[in-house]
């Protein structure tokens, strides 16, 4: 195939951003959607048409096109160019593939909202960007596409902007993210500083062959680290993704689950030649993984917004992921990420169906007993909890599981430690996976029939609800209870979604069952075709090949994951199904510990009180009081109040008058002249 | 017919003529005659200008100058009338030019009275600016530095837009003419020194190490030019006068307040005939620089007055290309050129559109605003494509300023510790923080104060016009900066490294490894037996592990 053809995989989205930002206003709706979907259909087309170019016999390992530079200067330059290897692959196919479904549901989803035409050039402006930065070929073109992902993160998180919440939450992971970008810029200014290049191939082949060594080489990838922690949400920039559940559902499916978070490990799997030689890095990538996964797995224990409790999952996932890349099994990594971006984006979508089909409702303490009512989102939707929580024969179990035996036998000395982590993150995963199931598909419905339907998910329900979880906050006790049937939502006439809106469903919990299969190891009868696939990028001339005596260990794994999985499973079943109440009961012993976890550590507090109140005192105190108002402000006053004690020339200058202006000009003209002519010998030599 | 020698008079003499010109048609009520023809003669300005880059050489030899007229003016002192431009000046003219025409399109309808004083001082002010970037000659450039100072002093003192404005227009005076009388002292220390005001003869002059004066006495006398110019680009902390100025200039004037004169002063005669006294100072201005990145960025956070907000917008941008012109790495050198045109075209975009704000709702108080966006749709859009670029959006022009910028000082030898960079590098947090918090604050959420009393409108047909070609440039310079970076490359190439004396009479640029020879032994003896001259030059190159 003709490798031009590259081009145009993201340049199709940005025409398509193009024609619905400028004129899109002012076209139907239908025409609106359809310029979206067929420009980001047109991509999908041409990734399969390399898929197959890439699979057949005889093809290169990576595909390359270079354009015109894009920066040069003498003596350092980067090109526009692109490449595929199979890496690139496997992401062109999760972006274009869980892509192009979500624009289909987002067709019906957002069918009655404001800004439609806005919604659709926003999203394609993402994928230009997603797109631009797995193909990118340089580090500062994948910066690119790395801050464009943010900027359409940006906008679409704040697509309500006349509500303050989500003003704020966009404005919130642009900012953070800044700061992940900070890391990443100061590694790229260090490798320019010490390669004269920020070119992938050329990097890596100096590293290969001379490896720095030393703290500097540490640093990069430690930079490299923080930057992919912002995109990525981990520990310590992950506090944007749960306000980022602020923009409408699809976009938090689609860029917030399955595809621009996982940029982070995107870049530190693209990097992998960078981190195999700085073991440092790489303990310090589990170690924030594993934390990560933990940390905000015990957060969604208690979470009531059901887009929250995904937020978090989907942190807690990345962390696996980060783990993964951490112990050095890249491939682990990827597989989590494509599985992953079946059913967290099949979850974010159902969980996008079941709001539509309660009219903006989000708290699933006002949900229950929907299974009945919409039988597709609910079986969809049990496809995705089943595969997230690592049940046999899902995607997610093989995934997860992959990456815990991969912890457990690699050769850092932390490695039963984060096992162990990773296993009760495991459990934990399933446990708050099936409250939510059972929580919004089982028990008695707890939502009002009887109210009006409201024509939309309107922002107004969401900001009462928001201030219905603010004032449950102060009594943490009755936040396991069952509410009240007065707050409850307008669920009058709860319907099943559209079939736009249920064909995506049904396509990735298909995916998100057998998506797994391709890569079930061998020691459970498979043949991790999705390992040697990528073999050629990530273990380049190395034998993969499993180690049978190994085999034993890895069904014992296996077997340990999917018990700790059925034990979650059968906790949730008894606290929200058997014995509802059980929950509540709990949080009210453990009373101080609820609060903490229900409070999320604190954390955007602590941040609060301890950076960002800081930086404005001293920003206000200190530099706009004390030294621009008293120094800077003051030396210029005293300079203009001293010549006015002088008061002659000032009193002139002030005078305003044009011809006293022009007087001053000839008389300093005539004095100047005055001195050149005359005092050659006087000056100074 | 040939124009390239009497294009740069062409270009200077046509405001000059279209101020005389319309300083003699009278002024009638509410009539638009004065800047009808402020528009024309900027736009035909505008049009001579694109003749620099239509026919500039890119392979001319470095540090030469090209469209040069030379003339003498004055025999004795030895003035000359002497223009030309080189890689960095081009483009600076360009702009200057282009900015003009969108400056009287901004003054369209809020300069309604003394309209005939308001665009004769604005045709003076573009006559001194664009003066100021062709010209040669130090006596020359002298002129057009202080015949600057007057048209913007005035347009303040006259068009402010609050009580204040006689006060900020003094202390714009005050803060700019004193360090320009101590500049013209030291100018005429160095006529006497060297008998020329001529720059090119001082540039080779410096460059071959033929200044004959102590060393502190040159230093001395880089310093007074330095600080003239750092007063007026400004640098922190000199920039006392920056604030008042912007909050009190009308947008046309504030367009072309700051940045890029004294900055190109800096580029062009500090660097040109202080080549190694600016290089001895560079690490007080990296660090400077650096500060001036945050100081300025944290005090635009917590600003509620939009101009004020601006101003020190202005203050940290205008620090990012300090710091990387004093790096004397190419890539800093370029990036902080290109930055000049990014920061004076993103400036002058944000102080338009603040101006479009204050003639709807008039408040630059943020905090009378909110929820302007769902009113002004096409307004938020030019609002946020600005930021963006302010902010370095990869593919906006903003972007590839601030990054070569950065990763210059990252490499400069004379960036003694890596702690500037990175306290640089956090300019991008801070920059993006404050400027999507401004933003938000105008544009989300509820209705605000004053929109709620007060119905506006969106862009105008002329408003369109004034903002697009901003929106266009940013997209083109950040994604296809080789065309502008190609002209500039070729003055950052000639001006970079540091010229280290390797063995007597040898000297080595390090960002160049280009070898010049200075040893007066060894030319008497090739003057005096000719042909008879070999020389034969053999290195020793031992690689070091340390790329510094």
């Amino acid at each position: 195939m003709n490798p031009q053809l590259l081009w145009l995989i993201p340049i199709l989205p940005f025409a398509g951003f193009l024609l619905n930002g400028t004129i899109g206003r002012k076209l139907p709706r239908a025409l609106v959607a359809t310029i979206a979907l067929l420009f980001t259909l047109a991509p999908a087309l041409i990734v399969v048409q390399l898929w197959l170019f890439m699979k057949s016999d005889g093809a290169p390992l990576a595909l390359s096109v270079v354009s015109c530079p894009w920066i040069a200067v003498s003596g350092f330059s980067v090109n526009f160019a692109f490449t595929v290897d199979h890496l690139t692959l496997v992401m062109l196919g999760i972006i274009t593939g869980v892509g192009f479904l979500i624009h289909i549901y987002s067709v019906s989803y957002m069918a009655h909202e404001e800004g439609y035409w806005r919604f659709f050039a926003y999203l394609n402006l993402f994928m230009f960007f997603m797109l631009v930065l797995v193909l990118a070929s340089s580090f500062l073109l994948l910066f690119v596409g790395w801050e464009g992902v943010g900027l359409a993160s940006y906008l679409l998180i704040g697509f309500y902007f006349t509500k303050d919440s989500a003003a704020n939450a966009g404005k919130k992971a642009f900012i953070v993210n800044r700061v992940g970008d900070f890391g990443f810029l100061l590694a790229m200014f260090l490798l320019i500083a010490h390669y004269g290049s920020l070119d992938f191939n050329t990097i890596f082949a100096s590293i290969a062959a001379s490896p720095l060594t030393g703290g500097l080489f540490t640093a990069i990838a430690l930079l490299l680290v923080l930057g992919a922690t912002g995109k990525s949400a981990q520990i310590p920039l992950y506090i944007w993704l749960p306000d980022a559940m602020e923009g409408p559902t699809p976009v938090s499916a689609l860029i917030h689950a399955a595809t621009m978070v996982t940029a982070g490990i995107y870049m530190v799997a693209r990097c992998h030649i960078l981190f195999d030689h700085s073991p440092a890095a790489l303990t310090v990538v589990a170690c924030i993984g594993a934390a990560t996964a933990l940390f905000a797995a015990t957060i969604g224990l208690v979470q009531h917004d059901i887009k929250r409790v995904l937020a978090y999952s989907t942190v807690s996932q990345l962390g696996y992921m980060f783990l993964a890349c951490g112990v050095g099994d890249y491939s682990a990594g990827i597989f989590h990420l494509m599985t992953h971006a079946f059913f967290k984006g099949l979850l974010f979508l159902a969980a996008g169906s079941v709001i539509h089909a309660l009219s903006g409702e989000q708290d699933m303490r006002n949900m229950g007993g929907l299974r009945k009512r919409i039988p597709i989102t609910f079986w969809t939707m049990s496809a995705g909890v089943f595969a997230i929580s690592g049940i046999f024969p899902f995607a997610g179990f093989y995934s997860k599981d992959e990456i815990l035996f991969d912890t457990f036998t690699s050769p850092n000395h932390l490695h039963i430690l984060l096992w162990l982590v990773g296993l009760v993150t495991a459990g934990l995963t399933s446990f708050y996976m099936f409250r939510l199931w059972f929580k919004t598909f089982f028990g008695t419905p707890r939502f009002d029939e009887h109210t009006a339907h409201g024509p939309t998910h309107a922002p107004d329900l969401h900001a009462a609800h928001l201030a219905a979880v603010h004032a449950s906050k102060t009594s943490t006790l009755v936040l396991e209870a069952e509410p009240e049937p007065t707050h409850t939502a307008h669920a009058h006439g709860v319907h099943e979604s559209p079939w736009l809106m249920t064909l995506p469903l049904v396509v990735l919990a298909i995916l998100s069952l057998i998506g797994g299969w391709v890569g079930i190891p061998e020691a459970l009868g498979g043949h991790d075709e999705f390992k040697h696939f990528l073999s050629p990028v990530f273990n380049a001339g190395l034998d993969i090949a499993a180690n049978p005596q190994h085999f034993l260990m890895e069904r014992v794994d296996a077997g340990i994951s999917l018990l700790v999985a059925l034990l979650g499973a059968f906790i949730a079943w008894y606290a929200y199904c058997y014995k509802p109440g059980t929950a509540a009961a709990l949080a009210a012993k453990y009373r101080r510990l609820y609060s903490l976890v229900d409070h999320k550590f604190w954390v955007d507090e602590i941040y609060g009180r301890f950076i960002i109140t800081p930086i404005l005192v001293v920003s206000r105190l200190l530099l706009n009081g004390l030294v621009d108002g008293g120094i800077i402000q003051g030396s210029a006053s005293s300079l203009a109040a001293s010549t006015r004690g002088g008061g002659w020339l000032v009193r002139r200058i002030q005078s305003g008058n044009i011809r006293s202006y022009a007087g001053w000009l000839a008389a300093g003209a005539a004095v100047v002249i005055a001195i050149v002519l005359f005092s050659h010998h006087t000056l100074p030599h | 017919m040939n124009f390239d020698p009497i294009i740069l008079t062409l270009i200077i003499a046509t405001p000059l003529a279209g101020a005389i010109l319309l300083a003699f048609i009278p002024e009638k009520e509410g009539s638009k005659t004065h800047a009808i023809g402020a528009l024309l003669i900027s736009l035909f300005t505008l049009l001579l200008t694109l003749h620099l880059p239509a026919h500039f050489n890119y392979h001319a030899a470095p540090r030469t100058f090209q469209f040069e007229q030379n003339l003498s003016w004055i025999p004795s002192p030895n003035i000359r009338y002497h223009l030309g431009v080189d890689g960095l000046s081009m483009w600076l003219i360009v702009l200057a030019a282009f900015l003009a025409p969108i400056g009287v399109l901004a003054s369209w309808n809020v300069i309604s009275t003394r309209t005939k004083l308001f665009y004769t001082l604005f045709l003076l002010q573009q006559v001194a600016m664009l003066g100021i970037f062709a010209a040669l000659d130090l006596f020359l450039y002298y002129g057009f530095w202080e015949l600057s100072l007057v048209p913007i002093t005035l347009l303040i003192a006259t068009f402010g837009r609050t009580e204040n404005r006689r006060r900020a227009a003094i202390k714009f005076f005050l803060y700019a003419f004193i360090p320009s009388a101590i500049l013209l002292v030291a100018i005429l220390w160095l006529y006497n020194l060297t008998g020329t005001f001529d720059l090119p003869t001082l540039q080779a002059l410096a460059l071959s190490h033929h200044l004959a004066a102590t060393p502190t006495a040159l230093l001395l006398c880089s310093i007074a030019f330095l600080v003239a110019f750092a007063v007026k680009v400004p640098v922190f902390p000199l920039h006392g006068w920056l604030q008042d100025a912007v909050a009190e200039a009308p947008t046309a004037a504030v367009m072309v307040l700051a940045g890029k004169l004294g900055l190109y002063s800096i580029l062009r005669f500090s660097f040109g005939i202080f080549p190694d006294q600016s290089r001895h100072v560079a690490p007080v201005l990296i660090a400077l620089g650096a500060i001036g990145i945050v100081y300025g960025s944290l005090i635009a956070l917590i600003k509620t007055d939009l101009k004020k907000l601006a101003a020190f917008s202005t203050l940290a941008h205008a620090s990012f290309v300090i710091l990387g012109i004093f790096t004397f790495t190419i890539i800093g050198l370029d990036g902080g050129v290109f930055q000049i045109l990014n920061e004076s075209l993103i400036g002058a975009a944000f102080f338009v559109l603040l101006g479009l704000l204050y003639e709807r709702y008039g408040t630059y108080d943020m905090r009378d605003y909110g929820g302007l966006a769902t009113r002004h749709p096409w307004m938020v859009t030019m609002f946020v494509i600005t930021v963006l670029a302010a902010a370095g959006l990869p593919m906006l022009n903003g972007f590839v300023g601030e990054f070569l910028i950065l990763s210059g000082s990252m490499q400069s030898i004379f960036a003694h510790h890596i702690f500037w960079t990175v306290l640089a590098a956090t300019g991008v947090i801070f920059g993006a923080s404050y400027l999507l918090w401004m933003i938000q604050r105008v544009f989300y959420g509820k209705l605000g104060v004053r929109p709620e009393e007060v119905r506006g409108w969106d862009l105008t047909a002329r408003e369109h016009l004034e903002l697009w070609p901003f929106a266009a440039l940013f997209l083109l310079m950040g994604i296809a900066s080789p065309f502008w970076m190609r002209a500039i490359d070729t003055y950052g190439a000639a001006t970079a490294g540091k010229v280290v004396e390797i063995a007597p009479g040898w000297y080595k640029n390090t960002e160049t490894n280009a070898y010049t020879v200075n040893n007066q032994e060894l030319g008497r003896w090739c003057l005096d037996h000719p042909g008879g001259c070999r020389v034969s030059i053999g290195f020793h190159v031992a690689a070091s592990k340390e790329a510094r």
